[in-house]
């Protein structure tokens, strides 16, 4: 209904907001088309309208706006992009344009970025285990399909290798189907996002993936728009095409940086270390978009990825994070100095859904027993180690002893192994049991007496 | 008719509502969606929207209903699954699908059902606000009790025998200002907490069927409790097993800006799970509220007054009610969010300085009270809020605030956790304030020296908090032979007590009888070990001995053999020790 109006009334620009004054009724989060005097064009959104006044957020960078030549159009249509099939094997930027010089996506369906949440009553519980090949992953974190599990990292580990590792092995055992990828990078170098765009290659997923990259390079202010493109682009093949889709976001700390922007510019009562009040409720319109839904096929896994500043877990962006996903996979820097890969540590991390994809008919029956058992023994160890350091190793009783010998073990032996090493799940529990047995058996308080029975390696 | 004004998020303002008043409900704009006025100056009013406004524009109509947010109290709550506004979410999927669509607003009730009404009351009968006219069989669990609304005095006129929709009217009463009627179900208010004659002190147990719960922190029925801990501490486990498990007749569970998957973990699961007294699904004395992390954040601010106002409504017909606040840290940060974009100035974390107060509010509509009535009749409220402090760190205003208000504390403890000791209750740092009052109880009720064993077992595990800090410096090796015996009776109360499996199905609810032999059994351990300590046996030696293994697999044991294993525990343990003893 605004369609051909243009305004030239912008008053002031501010960070990466334009307020526009004498419009006409405008709707809130209505897509902008704004024009600079030397014809270029960007795109923008409403944050807040009022009678005679809008302020627009301008996804990009403002370079060059001004407040005499610079004209201004809503769409009067909320944010949209057109999805098709033909998506796959193509890269876009984070307003899903074109970036691999082919043309724009044609298709009929255009659907809003900003996703209507799932009811919970059609969500179906995800519980299909889906083998990774990483032991500390399969073994004591275990994702599921329709999980959003992060990575905890921090700036120089090899966190993109390992989601390339679980990108590359991620399977469901009873469907030989792999994964579809959707990619969206978020303030990446172009380096890293290489190395992604090589590894799908190399393996193929290239084909059955929708890349979304917005690079360091790129408009900072792409990236709050980005992680909604792609997953609306995710949902279509997930809940239209039937596809089983894994969503790897990063980094999400990049994103959390945009939005800190955006709402300093906004002069808003800033929350914890400036980030908005609201950063809770935001960021879980992008996590509680993976899921199953009850008679549909397809599902979404997400994979975020994000770097915590200083590996500090309490950060605000890490701690909301935590507290929306169901887990977290934790690098550790102590691990990769010492060699160790994947450097995860297994104490702080978690999956919250592990119990319904593991035990019998679905993993193997010890599971449960197994791992938890690993935790508790590496939780003594590791705590144990920590005192050897001031006692010394001679002050420790001779169980104390086991299971300090035990902590070493278990990194070398369990968490250890190759970048290409795709385990099973039944080779994963073996090696378990393998380093359990070298305490003693009477120890094994979490698994039931038929498992270590079956499965334990002490009397053989 | 209003126009709006200016919309920003969830805030519109709006002007020249007729009839405006705080706290009524409006419809916003051409889709009608639902709101609540929080705020006025002059002509313009400040609504929360309960919906995602995108697309709304200034210029669009806004009308009130006239009345403040309420909620329909009548048959068919029970195993529904709401917003935070009471809308039934199965009936907003058969009407929009699979994601939630705007301007849809289902009652929440079906109020074609009709429901079977047996009256308890006959004509010429004196009734007063609060009195039982006539129950309905909501579920095979909960009977559906009909009360006399609020202002209703008099002598019974009619009341009918039969089959009735949820607000229909089953009898009138004569009253000093003519015939009035009584419908069904009522609706009320959800900011205002329904009346009671008068609140007692809470002094019977709310049994758990969690031994960390029921042996060491007890919560009282009508009590208050808040469980804050950091994120993969465990408080969800804790909340669904409380839900599962407690002896509260009617439990209302409100996810409050928590994960979708966790809902449909219970709507999964609880179909499925019986009541361990009534052998009945316990999905039939639910109520669950799911206002998940991305639905409309002002619906998450209404979610808990809904929760509680249901509870309430249960607690006066005289059952006991518990509800699962999940988590109340959501909510706080949701009036944190509505409080920032109108403008208010902040307190503490950017939160608004009526916190405090929001808080206290919430929790004082928990309690054990004798009902409205014109008879004797007592129910109860008991909350449990889980608190999530950023970091963990419960310095923040919402966990400092709800610890002043609460009687129980369980401090969930992330290094526990990750050790994968469930539930990762600190003993240490924990308290229920009720553990003097419900220790008569349990001494009557269970065995006679419950409450000293309890006291017994804390005082080993306090003991064992100091020695641990000498074992530090010293090593363990260095410390004398009757410390280490401290320190492995705590080992062992910590491992075969304070843990418990939430996904073993026999560990998964333990009952005071167990609970108590459990403990004693490690306590007779301690008295054995003593002994032989005494007579220079090390506690190394002890360790070997087979009846440890039989102490750690008292969990395993299936209820109708707790007895038999215990004597033969006790026996084994005494054998053994005084074996390796005599043997010296």
């Amino acid at each position: 209904m605004t369609s051909e109006i243009r305004y030239k009334t912008v008053n002031k620009i501010a960070g990466p907001l334009l307020f526009v004054e004498r419009v006409d009724n405008i709707g809130y989060n209505e897509m902008v088309e704004i024009t600079l005097g030397n014809g270029e064009t960007r795109t923008g959104q409403v944050l807040d309208t009022r009678k005679g006044m809008a302020i627009v957020q301008v996804f990009g960078s403002t370079t060059g706006l001004d407040t005499v030549n610079t004209s201004v159009k809503f769409r009067g249509e909320i944010a949209r992009i057109p999805v098709s099939d033909e998506m796959i094997g193509r890269v876009f930027n984070g307003l899903g344009e074109p970036l691999d010089g082919m043309s724009s996506v044609v298709s009929n369906e255009k659907v809003e970025i900003i996703g209507n949440a799932i009811n919970p009553y059609s969500r179906e519980e995800p519980s299909e285990f889906i083998q990774t090949g990483i032991s500390t992953i399969d073994g004591m974190n275990t994702l599921v399909r329709g999980q959003k599990l992060p990575i905890f990292s921090g700036s120089g580990l090899p966190h993109n290798k390992i989601a390339a590792q679980i990108a590359r092995q991620a399977k469901v055992l009873s469907s030989s189907e792999g994964f579809s990828i959707v990619f969206g990078a978020m303030g990446i170098t172009s380096e890293e996002a290489n190395f992604f765009i090589e590894e799908f290659r190399k393996t193929g997923s290239l084909m059955r993936s929708v890349l979304f990259l917005n690079l360091a390079s790129s408009p900072s202010m792409e990236r709050i728009i980005l992680p909604r493109v792609a997953l609306t682009a995710a949902e279509y093949l997930a809940y239209e095409k039937d596809m089983h889709v894994l969503v790897i976001l990063t980094d999400m700390t990049n994103y959390c940086e945009s939005l800190r922007e955006v709402s300093a510019a906004r002069e808003e009562v800033p929350g914890r270390r400036g980030y908005p009040g609201y950063m809770y409720t935001d960021l879980s319109t992008i996590y509680e978009r993976a899921g199953k839904i009850r008679g549909r096929n397809g599902s979404i896994t997400q994979l975020p990825i994000l770097s915590m500043p200083s590996d500090d877990m309490t950060h605000p962006i890490p701690d909301l994070t935590g507290y929306i996903t169901e887990g977290q996979v934790f690098v550790s820097r102590e691990l990769h100095r010492r060699g160790i890969y994947p450097p995860i540590n297994v104490l702080p991390s978690l999956s919250r859904l592990m119990n319904q994809g593991i035990g019998k008919g679905r993993t193997r029956e010890d599971h449960r027993g197994v791992a938890d058992q690993l935790y508790s023994a590496y939780g003594r160890g590791t705590d144990l180690k920590s005192l050897s350091a001031i006692v010394g190793t001679e002050a420790l009783g001779k169980e104390d002893r086991l299971y300090l010998n035990f902590a070493s073990l278990f990194e070398e032996k369990f968490v250890n192994q190759g970048f290409n090493e795709d385990r099973t799940i039944e080779k994963t529990l073996d090696i378990g049991w393998d380093v359990l047995s070298t305490l003693p058996e009477r120890e094994m308080k979490r698994v039931k007496r038929e498992f270590i029975e079956r499965y334990g390696k002490w009397r053989k | 008719m209003g126009k709006i004004l200016r919309v920003a998020g969830p805030v519109v303002i709006a002007e020249e509502i007729e009839n405006a008043r705080m706290y009524d409900v409006v419809r916003v704009g051409d889709l009608g969606l639902l709101g609540e006025i929080i705020g006025m100056e002059r002509e313009k009013a400040t609504i929360q929207v309960y919906e995602d406004t995108s697309g709304i524009r200034p210029g669009e109509n806004i009308e009130s209903t006239g009345k403040p947010l309420s909620v329909v109290l009548a048959p068919g709550l029970l195993s529904s699954i709401y917003d935070g506004v009471q809308r039934p979410l199965d009936v907003i999927r058969a009407q929009g699908g699979d994601f939630i669509q705007r301007g849809i607003y289902p009652t929440p009730v079906d109020m074609k059902k009709k429901w079977k009404f047996t009256p308890t009351i006959k004509k010429g009968d004196k009734v007063s606000p609060g009195d039982i006219v006539g129950i309905v069989k909501e579920t095979s669990l909960i009977d559906h009790r009909i009360m006399v609304p609020l202002g209703i005095e008099g002598t019974v006129e009619t009341i009918e025998d039969g089959e009735f929709t949820p607000l229909q009217t089953v009898g009138t009463v004569l009253t000093k200002s003519g015939i009035k009627e009584i419908p069904m179900g009522q609706e009320w208010p959800v900011r205002k907490p329904r009346p009671v004659k008068n609140k007692l002190p809470p002094e019977i147990p709310l049994v758990t069927g969690q031994r960390v719960i029921d042996s060491f922190f007890p919560v009282a029925k009508g009590g208050t409790v808040a469980v804050p801990g950091p994120f993969g501490s465990g408080k969800t486990v804790v909340q669904h097993q409380l839900a599962k498990w407690a002896d509260s007749e009617v439990v209302v569970y409100d996810g409050c800006g928590e994960r979708g998957n966790e809902m449909t973990e219970i709507l999964t699961t609880f179909p499925e799970l019986v009541d361990p007294k009534t052998g009945k699904p316990i999905m039939e004395r639910t109520v669950l509220i799911a206002n998940t992390s991305n639905m409309p954040v002002a619906a998450r601010e209404a979610s808990i007054y809904t929760g509680v106002t249901i509870a309430e409504y249960f607690r006066d017909m005289g059952y006991n009610v518990a509800i699962m606040a999940d988590s109340t840290s959501r909510w706080a940060e949701a009036l944190r969010e509505i409080s920032g974009r109108l403008e208010e100035m902040p307190g503490e974390e950017g939160y608004p300085a009526y916190l405090g107060r929001r808080i206290a509010e919430f929790y004082e509509r928990s309690g054990n009270a004798t009902v409205l009535s014109s008879g004797n009749r007592n129910g109860s409220v008991t909350i449990i809020g889980a608190v999530s402090p950023p970091g963990g760190d419960t310095s923040e205003p919402v966990s400092q605030n709800t610890l002043r208000v609460t009687r129980v504390f369980w401090a969930l403890d992330a290094s526990l956790a990750q050790r994968r000791h469930f539930p990762s209750i600190n003993w240490l740092n924990s308290y229920s304030l009720y553990s003097q009052e419900l220790g008569n109880w349990f001494n009557k009720n269970v065995k006679e020296d419950w409450y000293s064993s309890y006291q017994e077992s804390m005082s080993i595990l306090e003991k064992e908090a100091e020695l641990q800090e000498v074992a530090q410096l010293v090593g363990y090796d260095a410390l004398p032979e009757n410390e280490k015996e401290v320190l492995n009776i705590a080992k062992s109360l910590r491992e075969d007590f304070l843990q418990q499996s939430a996904f073993d199905e026999t560990d998964t609810y333990c009952s005071l009888k167990k609970q108590y032999l459990m403990l004693k059994s490690i306590l007779r351990m301690d008295e054995f070990e003593k002994y032989a300590v005494s007579k220079g046996i090390a506690v190394s030696e002890l360790d070997t001995l087979a009846f440890k293994e039989k102490l750690s697999r008292f969990k395993e044991v299936k209820e109708e053999s707790i007895d038999a294993y215990y004597e033969s525990l006790i026996k084994e343990m005494e054998t053994e020790i005084k074996g390796r003893v005599d043997k010296q």
